[in-house]
């Protein structure tokens, strides 16, 4: 049994990356926002700045992996585009780069994302 | 499947086929010409009026121009000011900037997807009525000096003030949640229309750009949209029945509006957006005479901004004190945005580099566009930066940024489809030398207006303001800016009258007349069948790589080239390769689409005056509709299972569940109607974190009732995939039992929902805690009273033989709706039950 499908069969793989980056983003405002409007405190702030790191790392690396499903799908960069052939293998070939495409602006989001955790230390209302 | 070439025999003549088809596909004559549903006409009537509402908007800005090009100027009063450009800003983004994309869609995607209809005609065409009342009412209310005079966003306390706002805010508020009605009715025909009904062969890859862009698009209005429904039925709730959701007196927060305004008001500037983008991606192709180069690349772009749209809405918020660390992440997200569109216009430049650009008024209006869009895009990284919105925000400086990115991103593109795209609808081309003279005047009267509202902004001019006093320095500022928003309006009317003008004596042109290499230019101005024959697919520029294809499709050698049995007709493919599934009766000419929105319209107009009886009646009246819409048009067993469509093949032409367009409407509607459900339960949370007791000491709904009903929504839950499943079985005694008895479950656990707040005696006038459960509650047991219509519909169908085993649409689509209605159940009533005694 292999832990990865070999093809992907769907869709929705495409946006595998994307909502990870809407989850992580949505991971560290609402940690932040809720902290900040109960009124927490610093030592509990940089403990936030150290689990929210710890999400992004978690993000990078789930979209790490969608990047290469993607790159494996798309035959590791053997052919170029368009991929536009009539064909299957085509098509699975278009999936797999437009998936990398996307994992890689994910991933760069996400880092966009948790670089103000680096640069900011507590609420600042 | 076989080959073109192998079908050689059909047992009917050509001749007769194209007339089954034109019989089948006929319009009405007369009066019933406006009961058509066919997409080329709802698409144009949807254009037409909603450019209609942007002239009328255009108007509304030039009086706005007008009082303010000298200083303490009287032409207008203040009240009269604050209504128009409420009104601007309200009609061009919900009654022009969206739906002119719904409209283009539906005219354009059934021939460029090789399609003869969308899946449902008839929501096309409900959308369409929804949105001509709803815009009517909201933009008439101006003559009644009864408009909406608070900002297009209506930010209370201001706008849920009754002594300053009167019914201006109803009507905003009921207008337009109708017209989002109709928004999400587009949103789930241009998604089962492009998943499910593109010609066989166009596989995934080999789609249209336009048609990946507006399946975006149409994914990013499903959840951007409900947001705002959510919002405007808060704040529907608070003006008419003075439920505290915004009052912070009695424990809201006028905040939480902003949020919802504004997690579907970023979205929308990319909904608006992207089918811009998604025309030029059409239009550059061809006058470079060349495929597009990065066609993954605007696909990466399309999906990717279409995500992070969504993390982008607090930017609108950076000065209502929110923490700065939460600003940053929204300052992030909105840098990290540019990516994605910087990438689409690298993609176009790349493509008219490689190709040999052939000029044309489409191109100019394309290009201009994009150089008014980028410097618009550039003063959005700047603003997107905390501190320069600090300084930025309120003032001119953001008018200008963002009409430089909606008429760059937005209207340009939009006229340079209609020069394109003109001889689709009258066979004819627009005139080369006045749109030249329109771009011109466009051009330069938007910039005359526009850039120096910057200087303006920068020394301190607030927006808004219906006067200014003379010696302050925005003088001349002000009075270039009205001389250029004039020029501006003169292309316009260029271009209008270039539309209007009588053609006949102009002779028909050729059928591709910029010889473009996309499937829409195929079809037949004349014609109403949208394409003659379904072809099949191998290219991306079918036009350009496939020879003879139009000579093929138009002698009808492909799919269902006739209508023997005499009905309209098109092909279900499969999602990813477009192997056909299923020949798809789509709906015909019906009055019942116009009698719905019209009573819907009854509903929403009614409740703004609160006259309740009318309201009911209205109601009652949409049920009534809508139940014979379906009862009539949907899921009608067949005269026989499967049916040749041509070259050998045959198909089914009744499925049902995931394989059937029924059964992805549903669930996208699902999706739409979580979403907005999702909004609520924020609401609750939101204040959960504001407050540090947000009961403030009330008694709750309590623990039993909460459970109880869980306990007999989940067994109604279950006693409908029995029914599901013994349907199957061909036990229809078993299946009606079981309806039945989730039928009576269903009543009782909405009793029980509703017993709760009851009996503690929860006043949601007293304070939002009460006010928001009650909310989440109505919300639950409104939706279970649908379920049990849906009940009730589907015992009726079984009886009168149209839901049976075999034929189970109807049946299989309700558990859909079950299966939501259960996580709404859990949601809530977890929410309320068990939320206040765990924290």
């Amino acid at each position: 049994m292999r832990i990865f499908p070999r093809d992907l069969e769907t869709l929705w793989t495409l946006f595998t990356a994307p909502v990870v980056w809407a989850v992580h983003f949505l991971a560290c405002y609402l940690t932040v926002a809720i902290h900040c409007a109960k009124g927490g405190g610093e030592r509990q702030f940089a403990m936030l700045q150290f689990v929210l790191g710890g999400v992004t790392l978690a993000a990078l690396a789930t979209i790490a992996i969608s990047a290469f499903l993607a790159w494996r799908q798309w035959g590791f960069g053997t052919t170029d585009p368009p991929h536009d052939d009539p064909t299957e293998e085509a098509r699975k070939l278009f999936q797999g780069f437009a998936t990398l495409l996307l994992s890689a602006l994910s991933f760069v989001a996400v880092l966009f994302v948790a670089t103000p955790l680096l640069a900011i230390d507590g609420c600042f209302s | 499947m076989s080959s073109v070439e192998d079908r050689d025999q059909t047992p009917i003549s050509t001749d007769e086929e194209e007339r089954q088809l034109r019989a089948v596909w006929a319009n009405p004559s007369g009066w019933r010409y406006w009961t058509s549903v066919n997409n080329t006409q709802i698409g144009l009537w949807y254009a037409a009026t909603a450019f209609l509402f942007m002239l009328f908007a255009g108007v509304l800005a030039l009086l706005v121009r007008a009082q303010l090009a000298v200083p303490e100027n009287d032409l207008l009063s203040a009240d009269f000011f604050n209504q128009a450009f409420t009104l601007h800003g309200t009609v061009m983004m919900f009654l022009f900037a969206v739906p002119i994309f719904e409209a283009v869609a539906i005219f354009l995607l059934p021939p460029m997807l090789g399609a003869r209809e969308l899946p449902f005609p008839r929501l096309s065409a409900f959308g369409f009525w929804s949105f001509l009342l709803g815009g009517v009412f909201v933009c008439g209310s101006i003559f009644f000096d009864a408009a909406p005079n608070t900002g297009w966003f209506m930010y209370p306390p201001l706008a849920t003030d009754k002594q300053y706002s009167g019914i201006g805010a109803d009507i905003w508020l009921l207008g337009l949640s109708f017209i989002e009605v109709a928004s999400i009715a587009a949103a789930v025909e241009l998604i089962v229309g492009i998943m499910k009904c593109r010609a066989p062969g166009m596989r995934i890859n080999m789609m249209p750009l336009f048609a990946w862009y507006l399946l975006i698009v149409a994914g990013m209005i499903l959840f951007a949209f409900p947001p705002l429904i959510a919002g405007d039925i808060l704040f529907e709730m608070e003006r008419m029945f003075d439920w505290p959701f915004f009052d912070a007196g009695r424990g809201g927060d006028p905040l939480l509006w902003q949020h919802l305004f504004w997690i579907f008001g970023h979205p929308e500037v990319y909904i608006i957006f992207l089918p811009a983008i998604a025309l030029m991606a059409m239009i550059v192709p061809t006058f470079a005479q060349r495929p597009i180069i990065g066609y993954s690349w605007i696909v990466l772009a399309a999906v990717g901004t279409g995500f992070l749209s969504f993390g982008l809405w607090v930017h609108h918020m950076f000065t209502t004190g929110l923490p700065q660390i939460s600003l940053a992440f929204f300052s992030a997200a909105s840098e990290a945005v540019a990516i994605p569109t910087g990438v689409q216009i690298f993609v176009f430049i790349a493509t008219m580099l490689a190709g040999r650009v052939i000029p044309s008024v489409p191109m100019l209006f394309g290009g201009g566009g994009l150089v008014i869009f980028v410097v618009g895009g550039l003063t959005g990284v700047m603003v997107a930066l905390v501190p320069i919105d600090w300084q930025a925000h309120d003032t001119y400086f953001i008018v200008a940024h963002l009409h430089y990115v909606l008429i760059g991103g937005m209207l340009f593109p939009v006229v340079a489809g209609i020069y394109y795209y003109y001889p689709l609808i009258n066979a004819r081309k627009l005139s080369d030398r006045m749109g030249k003279i329109a771009f011109w005047l466009m051009f330069s009267g938007f910039n005359i207006a526009f850039f120096p509202m910057h200087f303006a902004g920068l020394r301190g001019m607030p927006r808004r303001v219906f006067t200014y006093p003379a010696d302050v320095g925005w003088d001349w500022f002000n009075m270039i800016s009205t001389v250029g928003a004039f020029v501006f309006a003169t292309g316009i009317a260029i271009v209008v009258v270039d539309v209007l003008r009588p053609k006949h004596r102009q002779p028909k042109g050729e059928a591709n007349p910029w010889n473009a290499g996309t499937l829409e230019w195929i079809s037949e101005p004349e014609e109403n069948w949208g394409v003659r024959s379904i072809p099949i697919i191998k290219s991306r520029y079918p036009l350009w790589d496939q020879p003879g294809l139009r000579d093929d499709i138009a002698k009808g050698r492909f799919y269902l080239p006739g209508a023997v049995e005499g009905y309209r007709e098109t092909l279900v493919t499969s999602v990813l390769d477009a192997e056909p599934i299923q020949c798809l009766r789509v709906g015909g000419t019906s009055y019942l689409t116009i009698l719905s929105a019209m009573a819907l319209g009854g509903v929403f107009v009614a409740i703004t005056f609160h006259w309740w009886i009318i309201t009911a009646l209205c109601a009652a009246a949409f049920l009534a509709f809508v139940i014979g819409w379906l009862w009539t048009g949907t899921a009608i067993p067949p005269e026989k299972a499967e049916k040749d469509v041509g070259l050998g093949l045959s198909l089914p032409l009744y499925v049902s569940g995931p394989a059937s367009v029924g059964w992805w409407a549903m669930f996208i509607t699902l999706v739409g109607d979580g979403t907005a459900f999702g909004s609520l339960v924020f609401g609750y949370f939101f204040y959960w974190t504001i407050h540090d007791d947000f009961t403030a000491g009330l008694a709750g709904p309590g623990l039993k009732w909460p459970l109880v009903a869980l306990g007999l929504f989940a067994s109604a839950w279950i006693a409908m995939v029995a029914a599901r499943s013994v349907n199957r079985g061909h036990r229809t005694r078993d299946m009606r039992v079981l309806v039945l008895c989730a039928l009576m479950l269903t009543l009782l656990g909405g009793a029980a929902a509703l017993a709760g707040p009851l009996l503690t005696q929860m006043d949601p006038t007293e304070h939002v805690y009460p006010a928001i459960v009650w909310v989440l509650v109505l919300w639950l047991v409104s939706h279970a009273a649908v379920g049990v219509v849906m009940q009730l519909y589907c015992l009726a169908r079984s009886f009168f033989g149209r839901l049976t085993a075999t034929h189970d649409i109807d049946l299989v689509n309700v558990v859909l709706y079950w299966h939501f209605l259960t996580i709404t159940a859990l949601t809530t009533l977890g929410v309320i039950g068990l939320f206040p005694a765990m924290r």
